[in-house]
């Protein structure tokens, strides 16, 4: 051990006020959400469970939470497939301009959501494509690919060849050595992947602001029309709250998957 | 996949791009409808904030559910901030129509964004004051291009505790407002520079400014000279309504511009708030209900547009918002809500409306024929407002 | 591709078409005609563009009139404070996890760094939104000390909020390159009689540089782009926000020629990433 005592209880420290940084204003956001007053004034007045049943009720948070739920599960489907095909093209094929492909997957989640969003709409507009559920599919699915992709790249690094040799060698085609062996050990990967580029599409507001039609108003984009609501500041405190709490599921489950085995950005 | 593929992929995608292109001359088709058809399930709105309520904020206000009921049109909306957003949203092609207010009216005209409206569909249209029908606003060679909604001039709004006087002229946000500094608030988008010409119009009449919309190059410096002096005394722009009211409730800001909405909200929450219209006259809007040219729900579009010049919706619309009912029907219904609301917004007295500058779009040629003139154009607003407020 | 055995060669072509042609078709196609947006006139009173009427309009305003300088400026500084702020907070605790923290602590706060990561963004900027503003919980901090408020109009808060948002991307990556550091190798250095003190700036450093920058593309990129955040929790304007306000006010070459700006930064940042070894640690 390279590292004295003093430095070790100082990075004790360092380490116990970051993790106090991170969590204080989500402490202080469910506090609210149990705050009896319409406005928001601290320290809160008294206790109560009501807004959470308004917000329930309220028909706006349903329809937005269901198009998130329909615009995560489609835009998930599509970057599973590409982000697949995409890194099985890499890892087991040599080819010109290969390193160009992960250059151009991390593009649309290294570029500003700002200039992605306005991209697609002008490219939308300039089509005549009608602005719908589909349109914020599209602007998802294109940024939720670099997650799949690396997810299923890393394992597939990790994969020993030999099995896949060994089915070529008695007879099996690609595909079916494909669908037989690899896919198979490819499996968490991709359920770990997907888990996460739900989440990021669930999350996503900018892009979502600028591809969604009238009517298919996400959860993001609700809780942002609504911050500029007085009136509607108890159910954004519960909504907000809610969403935190549901962001801890695929955390959780992609790490029980991935066994700990990688704690990087995107796996 | 070769390089070239791709780059040829490319090409080939801006070369159709281009080919489909917004950039078809506007060609405002005259064919109207001669029928309204069967309702179809939706309509999509851009609107003025609180021109559609559901009775969310007091159930007394709800001309949204009933429409949905009686047609079964599902109504959509979103808010625009500024009359520019709205002829982008409108642009967009994913709505059917939206409450515009003049600046947007005539640029939408001029670029063939609405379609006409046939007025003789709408039973409730005869009932429309004769004084809101056929402005240039809403019309083209004598052709209607939507119905009012309703009219109001911007106003100064004050916080009765700490502005004690009543105020009667703008003065309190210009050259006297040191005294609030840091707590006025400002409309918090371009179409403001027309507000300090007005200012200017009765201040340094040298300038001769004789529209507040078209302005020189001399007239728009000393405008945006104002409104820079008008910074530096620390003010505070307003986006979105809710930003005005959180800030007059929070009593972070004692005076300025507002919508007669801001001030019914803020004294329905008892806060000490008036407005009023100063001497000098105003800015202000003359709404319209427009439908864009390929609506995708033309009929829910024109049973709406009826639908808000009946008595029950106007009058509640009107009195929700604070502005002006537009038929005799519409003022009757209102005085059942809000008595002596058609006085209060002076429904019939052209001589009150003629001090208000209704919103109009700044034009390269001064809106007029006079080759010799040139004004500073929309995007020179625009411009000098990010350069105002962005550094 | 000639030396492809052929079917491998279909095959390829079979696995790439999809990917390919959603990401280089759809997403570059989309962002090169926001390009061209940038070169295109629009007319002067309805604001629509006209598509192959070429000017640089867009560009002249954009070099012409000082606020977009100044704004790009602003934006540019602001990305490297938030970037240099969460480096320095992140090292220690990514440092403390790699090399210090049991197997246990460490599993518990790699959890404990990914779920506000994940956390919905709006949800964390509006929570910071309702601390910072006026009758909030650090006005009544405060005043004990006599101190006010900061109210939602200071620049200050779009730099503490950036920094809260970006912390864990930074956290995750510098974790990542220094737990990869073999034990040996710090045994072997101390073995070779360097002191703590130059094994940490001479072996340490080093191998987890790639993982700060690896951190940076996101603290970097993110705060290049956002403009919801300084909307929310401030009045200043960045990129984003003149990004977002022309597109939205009906001047989409400015919009589409100001988005340059940030592209181009992050092609270049991107490139000199990896090129320093970073795309690894991501």
């Amino acid at each position: 051990m390279v590292e004295s005592r003093a430095v070790r209880i100082a990075l004790r420290i360092a380490t116990a006020l970051a993790v106090s940084f991170l969590y204080m204003p989500l402490v202080i956001l469910a506090i609210y959400a149990f705050n009896p007053s319409r406005l928001l004034v601290w320290p809160p007045t008294g206790f109560t469970l009501g807004w959470f049943g308004e917000a329930a009720a309220n028909p706006a948070v349903i329809r937005a939470v269901i198009n998130s739920l329909l615009a995560g599960a489609l835009a998930t489907s599509i970057a599973l497939v590409l982000g697949t095909l995409a890194a099985y093209a890499v890892q087991r094929y040599r080819f010109f301009g290969r390193e160009s492909i992960s250059f151009l997957l991390v593009l649309p989640i290294a570029l500003p959501g700002v200039v992605t969003g306005i991209a697609l709409r002008t490219t939308f507009t300039t089509f005549g494509v009608d602005f719908g559920l589909m349109t914020i599919v599209i602007g998802h699915a294109t940024f939720c690919v670099v997650i799949v992709y690396n997810n299923v790249i890393a394992r597939l690094r990790r994969l020993p060849r030999s099995p896949e040799e060994a089915s070529a060698d008695l007879g099996a085609d690609a595909a079916t050595t494909f669908r037989r062996i690899t896919l198979p050990g490819m499996r968490t990967a991709l359920l770990s992947g997907g888990l996460l580029a739900f989440a990021l599409s669930f999350d996503e507001v900018i892009v979502t602001i600028f591809t969604a039609g009238p009517g298919t108003q996400t959860i993001p984009m609700w809780i942002y029309q609504a911050i500029g609501r007085p009136t509607e500041l108890p159910v954004v405190n519960v909504v907000a709250l809610v969403l935190v709490l549901l962001s801890v599921i695929p955390v959780w489950l992609a790490q029980r998957i991935a066994g700990g085995e990688a704690a990087s950005l995107s796996r | 996949m070769k390089r070239s593929t791709v780059l040829g992929m490319l090409a080939a995608v801006a070369l159709v791009a281009a080919a489909c292109g917004t950039g078809a001359s506007p060609k405002p088709s005259l064919d109207m409808p001669s029928s309204i058809g069967e309702a179809e399930d939706e309509l999509n709105l851009i609107i003025w904030a609180g021109y559609a309520e559901r009775g969310e904020v007091d159930p007394a206000y709800d001309w949204v559910t009933p429409f949905e009921t009686e047609t079964g049109c599902k109504v959509n909306t979103t808010d625009m901030g500024s009359s520019a957003e709205g002829v982008q949203l409108m642009e967009s092609g994913q709505y059917d129509g939206g409450s515009f207010s003049g600046n947007a009216t005539d640029r939408l005209m001029a670029s063939g964004t609405v379609a006409p409206v046939n007025v003789s569909l709408l039973s409730n249209y005869a009932n429309v004051f004769e004084g809101l029908k056929n402005k240039a606003h809403n019309s083209k060679d004598g052709v209607a291009y939507g119905v009012p909604h309703g009219r109001g001039p911007n106003l100064l709004a004050y916080n009765t505790e700490v502005v004690t006087e009543a105020p009667t002229s703008w003065d309190p946000i210009w050259e006297g407002g040191s005294e609030y500094a840091g707590k006025i608030s400002i409309y918090g988008y371009s179409d403001f520079i027309a507000d300090a010409a007005i200012h200017l119009m009765e201040t340094t009449p040298d300038l001769k400014i004789t529209n507040p919309y078209q302005l020189n190059q001399a007239q728009f410096d000393a405008a945006v000279a104002l409104l820079e002096a008008q910074r530096d005394n620390g003010a505070v722009y307003w986006a979105s309504y809710s930003d005005q009211v959180s800030g007059f409730a929070a009593g972070d800001l004692v005076i300025g511009t507002t919508w007669q909405f801001q001030v019914n909200l803020l004294q329905a929450e008892g806060e000490p708030v008036e407005a009023v219209l100063p001497d000098e006259g105003s800015t202000g809007w003359s709404d319209t209900w427009m439908i864009h040219k390929d609506a995708a729900h033309p009929n829910c579009m024109y049973l709406w547009m009826n639908h808000m010049m009946s008595a029950e919706a106007n009058g509640q619309a009107t009195v929700w918002f604070g502005e002006a009912p537009t038929s005799p029907q519409a003022c009757t219904y209102a005085e059942t809500l809000s008595p002596g609301h058609c006085d209060l917004t002076h429904a019939t007295d052209e001589a009150y409306y003629s001090k208000i500058w209704y919103w109009a779009t700044p034009r390269a040629d001064c809106a007029d024929t006079d080759a010799a003139t040139t004004c500073k154009d929309q995007a020179a607003w625009t411009e000098a407002w990010t350069s105002l407020t962005g550094s | 591709m000639t030396w492809l055995h052929p079917r491998r060669g279909l095959q390829l072509r079979l696995l790439l078409a999809g990917p390919i042609g959603w990401l280089g078709v759809v997403y570059l196609g989309a962002l090169l005609i926001l390009l061209l947006n940038a070169f295109w006139t629009k007319d002067s009173f309805t604001g629509r563009v006209e598509p192959f009427s070429w000017t640089l309009d867009a560009f002249d305003s954009l070099i012409t009139v000082e606020v977009y300088r100044t704004i790009a400026i602003r934006t540019v500084v602001m990305a490297i404070l938030v970037t240099a702020t969460d480096a320095l907070i992140a090292f220690p605790i990514a440092y403390y996890m790699a090399r210090i923290a049991s197997a246990r602590t460490r599993g518990l706060l790699v959890i404990a760094v990914l779920m506000p990561l994940w956390a919905a963004y709006l949800a964390k900027v509006y929570a910071w939104r309702t601390i910072i503003q006026g009758k909030g919980p650090l006005e009544w901090v405060l005043a004990p000390f006599g101190i006010a408020g900061p109210g939602l109009d200071e620049i200050a808060n779009t730099w503490l909020v950036l920094s809260y948002l970006w912390l864990p991307y930074m956290i995750l990556p510098i974790y990542a390159s220094l737990e990869r550091i073999p034990g040996s190798l710090l045994e072997a250095s101390s073995d070779l009689g360097a002191r703590a003190g130059s094994t940490f700036r001479r072996v340490i450093l080093p191998l987890a540089f790639p993982g700060v920058v690896a951190g940076s593309i996101f603290t970097f990129s993110l705060t290049l782009g956002d403009y919801i955040t300084p909307d929310l929790v401030s009045d200043t304007k960045f990129i984003g926000n003149v990004i977002y306000d022309n597109s939205s006010l009906g001047s989409l070459p400015l919009a589409a020629a100001y988005s340059l700006l940030p592209v181009a930064i992050m092609i270049v940042y991107l490139l000199v990433a990896r090129r320093l070894g970073a795309f690894e640690s991501l």
